[in-house]
C-alpha cells in the first residue's frame, strides 16, 4: 500500500539576501516531486509556495531554513528563521502589503502578494512569529 | 504506446564512448554501454545536442538523400523560411525558388506562406476566451517534445496546430492531386529543413496520426548543387511569402508575427528553453499571452542540418527582409481545419521514478542510499551523465554498483593494499620481500 511508504525527508538552508541562489530549494522539491510522479497540480502548488517562502527568508529574514516531509498523499513544508519577525501578521498577510526595499523591488519582488499566495496555493498553512524572535510557517499540500 | 522513432542515428565505429555527448544530453536519454553511446528513445526529443557535440562526427541526423526525388512522379519542394538565410546578399527568393525548380522539383511551396496562415490563425486563436494563456508555441518539435515528457503542467498550453511545414505540405500536395490528376503517392513533398527534429516530426507527428510530408532532405546536402543552380538559374516569379512568414526561421519571428500583442517572450538555445518552461510552470513570468520557443540557439537558422552559422544567417536575413511586404497569405473567415491537430497531445510519464507512488517511494529511497555511497563527482566515467543518473539506472535495474570507476578503484587499492601491493604495476611483492621495506604511507614525503 501507498500509506506505508517511508516518508521523504529533506532540508534546505536559504542564505539571506542572495538572490542568485533564490529558489534552489523550490527548484530542487519540484524535480524530486516531478519524478516521484506526483500530480502536476500538487507539484505546482508545493513549488509555487516554497517559492515565496524561500524568498521571504532571504529578503526578509537574513536568511532561514526549511524541512520538507513528503509521502504519497501530503506535502509538509516548515520554514523558520531567527530574523526581525513579523508584528502585525493580519496586515503581512493583506495582498498588497509590503515592506520589501527599493532593491528589492527593482528586482520585480515586493508585490506584496507572497504570503496570500502561500496561502491560496497549500491546503494548510499555520504562521507564527515573535518581534525580536522570529518567523515560522507550516503549510501543507494535499496530494491528490 | 506508438513505437519510437528518432531521428539520430550512432555510427558504432566512430563512437569511441568519449562521454561528451552524455553530458550534454537535456533529458539525459544518453549513456554509454560497452565503451558506446545509447540513446534512450523513450527520452530522445530530436534537439540535435550530442550530433552538435560529438568531436568524432559518431552522431549521424537521419534524413533522405537528395535522390528521394527519384522515387516519385511528381515533387514539391517544401524550402523552410531558415534556407534563405544561407545565402549571400539575397534580396529576391525567386532565385533560390527557380534553383529548386531547375535541379529537379516541379514544383516549389514555400513553407514561409503557411508560416504567414499560422501566424494568422494563432492571432484569431489568442482572441478566444477559453484558452489557457500564455499559449506556447509549438513550431518546434523538440520544443514540444521536451513539454511532453517533462512539464505536464504545460502541455494544456501548447498551441494546438499543426507546424508550417505540415500545413504547406498538405495544401501543397492536395493543390497537386487536383491539378495533376496523380494519386497522392505519386506526388512526393519534400522538406528542405534546417533539423533533424523535424524528421521525426514527420515519422512521428504530435497532435495527428499522419504526416503530410513524404521525405526530408537536409539544407547542407542541398546546399552544394542548389548554390551551383543559382548561379544559371534565370529567376521566375515564385515567391509567395512576406516578412512575418520568413520571419519564423528565427527566434522571435513567430511571436513578431502576431502583431497583436507585444506580452510575449521568445527564447532560443534548450537550456534557455529549458529555463523559461520552469519558471511558466511555477507562473514566475507574470501575464504573457504567447511564448515562442526553439530548441536552437538563434531559432532555426541555428538547426544542425545547415550550413551558416545563426548569427550570420540571421543578418542575412535581415537585409532579404528589408524588401518584403509584410504579408501575403491569409486565411477566409473560417479557420481551416486542417491548422488544427486532430488529436490532443499527451503527457509521457518517461522520467518517473516508478510506475507507481509506492515504486517511485521505494526507488527513491534506495537511490538516497546510493547517492550517499557514491563520491558525488559527476565524472561520468560509469557511463552515466551524473552519480544521480547512475543512481537511478541501478534502482531501475539498468546499471550496477559496479559500474562506478572511482569506487572500483578505491576498492581494487583497499585489495591490493591488504595484499601488500603498494601501487598497481610494481609485481606481486609477498610479505618477506624486499617491497615490504618501502615506506607505506600514501603520501610521498621528504627526506
Ligand atoms: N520571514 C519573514 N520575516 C520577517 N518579515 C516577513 C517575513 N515574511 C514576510 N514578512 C513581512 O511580510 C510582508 C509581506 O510578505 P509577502 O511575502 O506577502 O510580500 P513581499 O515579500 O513584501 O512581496 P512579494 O512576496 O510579493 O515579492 C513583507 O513585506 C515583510 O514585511
Ligand atoms: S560524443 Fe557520444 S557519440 Fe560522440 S564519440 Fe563521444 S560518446 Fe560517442
Ligand atoms: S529550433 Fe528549429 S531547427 Fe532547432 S530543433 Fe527546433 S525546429 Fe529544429
Ligand atoms: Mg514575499
Amino acid at each position: 500500500m501507498a500509506s506505508e511508504s517511508e516518508p521523504i525527508c529533506l532540508h534546505y538552508e536559504v542564505p539571506g539576501n542572495d538572490f542568485t541562489r533564490a529558489g534552489e530549494a523550490s527548484a530542487d522539491l519540484k524535480a524530486r516531486l516531478k519524478a516521484l510522479g506526483f500530480p502536476s497540480a500538487a507539484v505546482r502548488r508545493a513549488a509555487i509556495a516554497l517559492y515565496e517562502g524561500e524568498i521571504n527568508l532571504a529578503i526578509h529574514a537574513h536568511g532561514g531554513h526549511i524541512n520538507v516531509s513528503v509521502t504519497p498523499q501530503r506535502i509538509d513544508m516548515l520554514l523558520w528563521d531567527e530574523g526581525p519577525g513579523i508584528a502585525d501578521i493580519p496586515l503581512a498577510m493583506s495582498e498588497g502589503y509590503s515592506t520589501a526595499p527599493d532593491e528589492v523591488r527593482s528586482l520585480g519582488f515586493g508585490a506584496g502578494m507572497g504570503l496570500p499566495n502561500m496561502k491560496k496555493y497549500t491546503d494548510e498553512f499555520e504562521l507564527t512569529s515573535t518581534v525580536g524572535v522570529g518567523t515560522r510557517i507550516a503549510m501543507a499540500v494535499y496530494v491528490s | 504506446m506508438r513505437e519510437f522513432f528518432h531521428s539520430v542515428t550512432l555510427d558504432r565505429d566512430k563512437c569511441k564512448g568519449c562521454i561528451n555527448c552524455i553530458k550534454r544530453c537535456p533529458t539525459e536519454a544518453i549513456r554509454v554501454r560497452d565503451g558506446k553511446a545509447v540513446i534512450s528513445p523513450e527520452r530522445c526529443i530530436d534537439c540535435g545536442e550530442c550530433i552538435r557535440i560529438c568531436p568524432h562526427h559518431a552522431k549521424q541526423p537521419i534524413v533522405d538523400p537528395l535522390s528521394v526525388m527519384d522515387t516519385f512522379e511528381y515533387t514539391i519542394a517544401l524550402p523552410a523560411p531558415s534556407l534563405y538565410a544561407q545565402f549571400n546578399n539575397l534580396e529576391d527568393t525567386d532565385i533560390v525558388l527557380s534553383a529548386l525548380c531547375d535541379i529537379g522539383f516541379d514544383e516549389v511551396y514555400e513553407v514561409a506562406r503557411a508560416a504567414e496562415l499560422v501566424s494568422e490563425a494563432t492571432r484569431r486563436y489568442l482572441t478566444r476566451p477559453d484558452v489557457q494563456k500564455p499559449v506556447i508555441s509549438s513550431a518546434c518539435p523538440a520544443v514540444s517534445r521536451l513539454i511532453r515528457v517533462r512539464f505536464p503542467g504545460l502541455v494544456d498550453h501548447v498551441l494546438p496546430f499543426v507546424a508550417p511545414v505540415e500545413l504547406a505540405a498538405r495544401l501543397a500536395k492536395e493543390e497537386a492531386v487536383r491539378v495533376t490528376g496523380l494519386a497522392p503517392e505519386q506526388i512526393g513533398t519534400i522538406f528542405i529543413s534546417p533539423c533533424p527534429a523535424k524528421v521525426t516530426a514527420m515519422r512521428m507527428p504530435l497532435g495527428s496520426d499522419k504526416s503530410w510530408i513524404d521525405a526530408v532532405v537536409a539544407i547542407k546536402d542541398i546546399y552544394p548543387p542548389l548554390l551551383h543552380a543559382m548561379k544559371k538559374a534565370k529567376p521566375r516569379a515564385l515567391a509567395d511569402s512576406g516578412r512575418i512568414g520568413i520571419g519564423w526561421a528565427e527566434s522571435g519571428g513567430e511571436a513578431a508575427g502576431l502583431i497583436s500583442t507585444e506580452r510575449y517572450l521568445a527564447a532560443d538555445g534548450i537550456e534557455n528553453v529549458i529555463k523559461v518552461l520552469e519558471d511558466l510552470e511555477d507562473e514566475k513570468l507574470g501575464e504573457l499571452e504567447f511564448v515562442e520557443l526553439a530548441a536552437c540557439a538563434g531559432g532555426c537558422v541555428g538547426g544542425v542540418l545547415t550550413v551558416e552559422n545563426p548569427y550570420i544567417a540571421k543578418a542575412k536575413l535581415k537585409r532579404l527582409r528589408r524588401y518584403l511586404p509584410v504579408s501575403r497569405n491569409h486565411l477566409g473567415t473560417t479557420l481551416p481545419s486542417e491548422v488544427l491537430w486532430d488529436q490532443p497531445m499527451e503527457y509521457q510519464p518517461v522520467l518517473e521514478l516508478g510506475a507507481d507512488a509506492t515504486e517511485s517511494f521505494a526507488r527513491y529511497n534506495e537511490m538516497q542510499k546510493l547517492l550517499d555511497a557514491l563520491p558525488g563527482l559527476d565524472c561520468g566515467s560509469c557511463g552515466a551523465p551524473t552519480c544521480q543518473a547512475l543512481a537511478e539506472d541501478i534502482v531501475k535495474g539498468e546499471a550496477d554498483f559496479e559500474d562506478c570507476v572511482v569506487l572500483m578503484r578505491e576498492r581494487m587499492e583497499n585489495v591490493l593494499k591488504v595484499l601488500k601491493i603498494d601501487k598497481p604495476g610494481w609485481g606481486l611483492a609477498r610479505k618477506g620481500t624486499p617491497a615490504e621495506e618501502e615506506p607505506e604511507e600514501d603520501l610521498p614525503h621528504d627526506d
